[in-house]
C-alpha cells in the first residue's frame, strides 16, 4: 500500500463560527482515521522521534497499538512516559519536536504523532475510569511547589513509584497555566481536571489556596516532614514595555486578560469577574500566549484584533498551529510593527468625562530585519519617521514575565541567576539548597507545556535517587 | 473551606467576620491582606487583614459592602463557609524604630490601621490616630482604637459626631504645633492619602500608605495591580501593599480604580433588592 504523502487532517470547527465561541477548535481523529494515520508510521528502526519528545515517550511502540485498534494499550504505552497525554496531545509543538525528526518527513510529511497522541489519551478518558493499580507506598513524603506542567509530572511519577506527595498550588484551582493561561478552546479545562483528578487517585494530594514564600516557607516543608521540595512555580511576573500609557485603562498583561478569561471564566454570561469586552485590540507579542490573548479578544466579541510583533512570520515563535489558526479566524498580523506609545482619552474641559484615562489608541513604529542577535535571530531595526496609530480601545501585552521572587526571598541558600530564574545542574534538576529540586519557567523563564513536563520528569527521577540514598 | 467563626455588623454598610485559615493565622503581620471567593466561580477580592488570632487559627476581616462580591459576602452567617481563603499576601507594615507616630484612617481603612496602631503600641511607640468618617451613622472600631492611641480624634464630614471637618486638618495643626513623628501612616480612599502626603510635606514628615487597587491573583502573576512609584511600575501585591506616599502617583491609581465602575454598578443593580436598599 503506497504511503499517504499528507497526513490525515483534523477536522476543525469552522473558523467564522469558533471566532464566536470558546468551544474546542480542533475535533480530534475519529478511530478509523486514527488507526489510518497510525498505519503511515514506518517503524524505523532508529526511533528519531523518541528523541525530539522532551518525556522519551515509545512513540513507535503507542502507534503500533494503535494501528492495531488496541487504544487503551496505546495509552498505557504513552502514560508510562507522560503524566498528561490529553494535554500535550493539544498543546505541544510537536514540528519542533517528535515530528520533526519523523523519517517520513524527510520526503513526505511526517506521521501526525500529536494528534495520535490526542486521540489515544481522549480515548481512554472516555472509555475508562480509574486507574489500574494503586501504588504501593514507600513511607517517604516529598512536596511539589505549583500545580503547573512541571509540578504535576513530577507529582505523579513520585506518587507511582510510592511516594506521598502534596502538590501545593496558590490559586484556588490546580493546573497552573493550563487553567490561567492556555484558553478553553485550545485545552478545555474539563481535560485537566480528568488529568488532575487521576493523579489524586495516585494519591497525590493537592493544597490549593497556599502560596510557598507566604503561607508557608520551604524550610517549613522540610519541617513539616517532606525530605524533598520540587519548586515549579512558574514563569511569575508580566512584563511591561515601559512605554507612555501602559497606565491607561484597557492596557492588560496578557497574564491578567487570560486569568479574567480563563480561570475566573469571565467569558461566561453572568460571571463575577468583569473583563473588557472590546471593539478593536492589539496584542503585542508573537507567541503562544499572544495568539492565545488574541483570539480569546475575538470570541469577546472584539470586531478587529490585531497581533502586533517586531520580527516578520518567519520568526514568530508561536506554535504553527496557532498562527494559522488565528489568521484563518481574522486576526490582523501587523508585523515588522513596535509598540512606541499608547494613547488614551482626555477631555480636558470635564475631568468626570467616564471615557477619560481609557485606551483611544497604539502608536507603532515600523521595522527593519537588521543582523542576527547571539541567538541566531534576526534583530528588528526601528525605521526613523515611520510611526502611526492604530485605533484600538485596548491593548494586551504579551511580552513575556520575570521570575517571581516569592520563593528566593524565603528561601536561604537557593540561588538564582541574574534574570532571577533558580540556578539548577540540567541533567538532575537540582538546586544549590540539598533536597531541594526545581523545573520548568521557574528555572528557563516562558518556555512550553511539554519542557517544563520533562524538566518534572527528570527532578522526579532524581528525588527518587537522593531519598533511596539517604 | 473556610468557615466564618463570627460575624458583626459594625454599621449598615460594614461588616466584620473571624474567618477559620489556621496557615494564615500563623503568619499573618498588620499591613498584609488576602484573597477570598465567597464561593465556587466567584471573584477573587483582596482584602487586608484587620486582624489575627494565631492561638484560634482565626483572622479577621472588615469589609464595606460595595460591590456584587462583598454584598454575597455580607449575606453569609456564622458557621457558613467561604470558598477560598488565601494569603497573607503582600509585605508587612514596617514598624521598625518607630517612636511616636500619626496613624490617619478614613471609612473602611480604619480597619486596616486599626492592627496597625495596636501593633505599635505593644510596641511601647507613641500613637496618634486621627480616624474620620462620613457622618456618626458610619463610626467604626472607635473603643479599639481608644485602647491603643496615646491621643485619638475622631472626625465626620458633617459634624454629628466628633470634630466636623477632614482628618488632614488635625494632622495639620499637630505639625504646625510641632509634633515630630517619624512617620504619618495613612490608609482610607485614595484622595485622603493624597491629601495626607500633601499635608505632611511642608513639614517634611514621611508619609506612608496603603494601596488597595483592583488584583486578581495576588501573587505577582496578573500584574493588574500595578501602580506607577517613583516613576517606576510596583506591583501593589508584592512590591506593596505599603509605599512612600510621597512617591504613588495617586492620580492615576484613582483612575486605574475606575476600571470596572459600569461593570460593577450593573452587578449592584442585579443583586438583591433589599441589600441594594441597605446599601445605600
Amino acid at each position: 500500500m503506497a504511503i499517504d504523502p499528507k497526513k490525515h487532517a483534523m477536522p476543525v470547527q469552522d473558523a467564522k463560527v469558533r471566532a464566536h465561541n470558546f468551544n474546542e477548535v480542533a475535533l480530534g481523529y475519529d478511530e478509523k482515521t486514527a488507526v489510518a494515520e497510525a498505519q503511515r508510521c514506518l517503524n524505523c528502526k532508529n526511533r528519531p522521534c523518541v528523541s525530539g519528545c522532551p518525556v522519551n515517550i515509545s512513540i513507535p511502540e503507542f502507534i503500533s497499538k494503535v494501528k492495531t485498534g488496541e487504544f487503551e494499550e496505546a495509552y498505557k504505552i504513552i502514560s508510562a512516559s507522560s503524566s498528561l497525554p490529553a494535554v500535550c496531545g493539544r498543546v505541544c509543538p510537536q514540528e519542533t519536536q517528535c515530528e520533526s525528526k519523523c523519517t517520513l518527513g524527510i520526503k513526505f510529511e511526517p506521521v501526525g504523532i500529536g494528534r495520535l497522541e490526542r486521540f489515544v489519551a481522549d480515548y481512554h478518558n472516555k472509555n475508562f475510569k480509574g486507574i489500574t493499580s494503586v501504588p504501593v507506598s514507600n513511607g517517604h513524603k516529598v512536596a511539589v511547589i505549583g500545580s503547573g506542567p512541571s509540578g504535576l509530572t513530577c507529582a505523579g511519577d513520585l506518587a507511582k513509584k510510592g511516594y506521598k506527595v502534596s502538590v501545593f498550588e496558590a490559586l484556588h484551582t490546580a493546573g497552573g497555566v493550563l487553567v490561567y493561561g492556555i484558553p478553553e478552546f485550545r485545552l478545555p479545562k474539563a481535560i485537566v481536571k480528568e488529568e488532575v483528578d487521576a493523579l489524586k487517585q495516585y494519591g497525590v494530594e493537592v493544597d490549593t489556596n497556599v502560596v510557598i514564600g507566604k503561607t508557608l516557607t520551604v524550610d517549613e516543608l522540610f519541617e513539616m516532614g517532606y525530605e524533598a521540595v520540587f519548586i515549579g512555580s512558574g514563569a511569575g511576573l508580566p512584563r511591561f514595555m515601559g512605554i507612555p500609557g501602559e497606565s491607561l485603562k484597557g492596557v492588560y498583561s496578557a497574564n491578567e486578560f487570560l486569568t479574567r478569561s480563563n480561570l475566573m471564566k469571565a467569558y461566561k454570561e453572568g460571571s463575577d469577574t468583569p473583563i473588557m469586552h472590546a471593539k478593536h485590540v492589539a496584542v503585542v507579542g508573537g507567541g503562544n500566549v499572544a495568539m492565545d490573548a488574541a483570539r480569546t479578544a475575538l470570541r469577546l466579541g472584539a470586531e478587529s484584533v490585531h497581533i502586533i510583533y517586531r520580527r516578520s512570520m518567519e520568526e514568530i515563535p508561536a506554535r504553527r498551529e496557532e498562527v494559522e489558526h488565528a489568521e484563518e479566524e481574522g486576526i490582523v498580523f501587523d508585523i515588522l510593527r513596535n509598540p512606541v506609545e499608547i494613547l488614551g482619552y482626555h477631555n480636558p474641559d470635564d475631568r468626570r468625562d467616564p471615557k477619560n484615562g481609557f485606551v483611544t489608541g497604539v502608536k507603532v513604529i515600523k521595522c527593519e530585519l537588521g543582523e542576527p542577535d547571539e541567538q541566531g535571530r534576526r534583530r528588528p531595526v526601528e525605521i526613523p519617521g515611520s510611526e502611526y496609530v492604530i485605533d484600538v480601545d485596548c491593548v494586551i501585552m504579551a511580552i513575556g514575565t520575570s521570575p517571581n521572587p516569592l520563593i528566593k526571598n524565603t528561601t536561604a541558600g537557593l540561588e538564582v541567576n541574574r534574570r532571577g530564574g533558580i540556578i539548577v545542574e540540567e541533567a538532575t534538576g537540582k538546586t544549590s539548597k540539598e533536597g531541594v529540586y526545581a523545573g520548568g519557567d521557574a528555572v528557563t523563564g516562558a518556555a512550553t507545556v511539554i519542557l517544563a513536563m520533562g524538566a518534572g520528569k527528570t527532578a522526579a527521577k532524581a528525588i527518587d535517587e537522593y531519598i533511596q540514598s539517604k | 473551606m473556610y468557615e466564618i467563626k463570627t460575624k458583626r455588623v459594625l454599621n449598615p454598610t460594614v461588616t466584620m467576620m473571624d474567618i477559620y485559615a489556621p496557615l494564615v493565622a500563623k503568619k499573618a503581620e498588620p499591613g498584609q491582606f488576602v484573597i477570598l471567593r465567597v464561593d465556587e466561580d466567584g471573584e477573587r477580592i483582596p482584602l487586608t487583614v484587620a486582624g489575627y488570632d494565631r492561638e484560634a487559627g482565626t483572622v479577621k476581616i472588615i469589609f464595606q459592602i460595595v460591590g456584587a462580591t462583598t454584598m454575597k459576602l455580607n449575606q453569609k452567617e456564622a458557621g457558613e463557609c467561604l470558598a477560598d481563603f488565601c494569603g497573607p499576601l503582600g509585605r508587612a507594615t514596617e514598624t521598625d524604630g518607630l517612636k511616636k507616630v500619626c496613624i490617619v484612617g478614613g471609612g473602611v481603612g480604619c480597619a486596616i490601621a486599626l492592627p496597625v496602631a495596636q501593633k505599635l503600641h505593644s510596641l511601647g511607640c507613641e500613637v496618634h490616630s486621627v480616624i474620620g468618617f462620613r457622618n456618626k451613622d458610619l463610626l467604626i472600631l472607635e473603643d479599639e482604637f481608644a485602647a491603643c492611641s496615646d491621643k485619638l480624634t475622631v472626625m465626620t464630614d458633617d459634624g454629628s459626631y466628633g470634630r466636623k471637618g477632614v482628618v488632614t486638618e488635625p494632622l495639620k495643626e499637630a505639625l504646625e504645633a510641632g509634633e515630630k513623628y517619624d512617620m504619618v501612616i495613612a490608609i482610607g480612599p485614595i484622595v485622603m492619602m493624597k491629601f495626607v502626603v500633601a499635608t505632611a510635606k511642608p513639614f517634611g514628615v514621611p508619609v506612608t500608605v496603603s494601596m488597595n487597587p483592583i488584583m486578581i491573583d495576588g501573587t505577582g502573576m496578573c500584574g493588574g495591580c500595578r501602580l506607577t512609584v517613583g516613576g517606576k511600575t510596583k506591583f501593589a501585591c508584592v512590591d506593596g501593599p505599603d509605599f512612600d506616599g510621597y512617591e504613588v502617583d495617586f492620580d492615576e491609581a484613582m483612575e486605574r480604580s475606575r476600571m470596572y465602575c459600569d461593570f460593577e454598578a450593573h452587578a449592584r443593580e442585579e443583586a438583591c433588592n433589599l441589600f441594594k436598599k441597605e446599601v445605600q
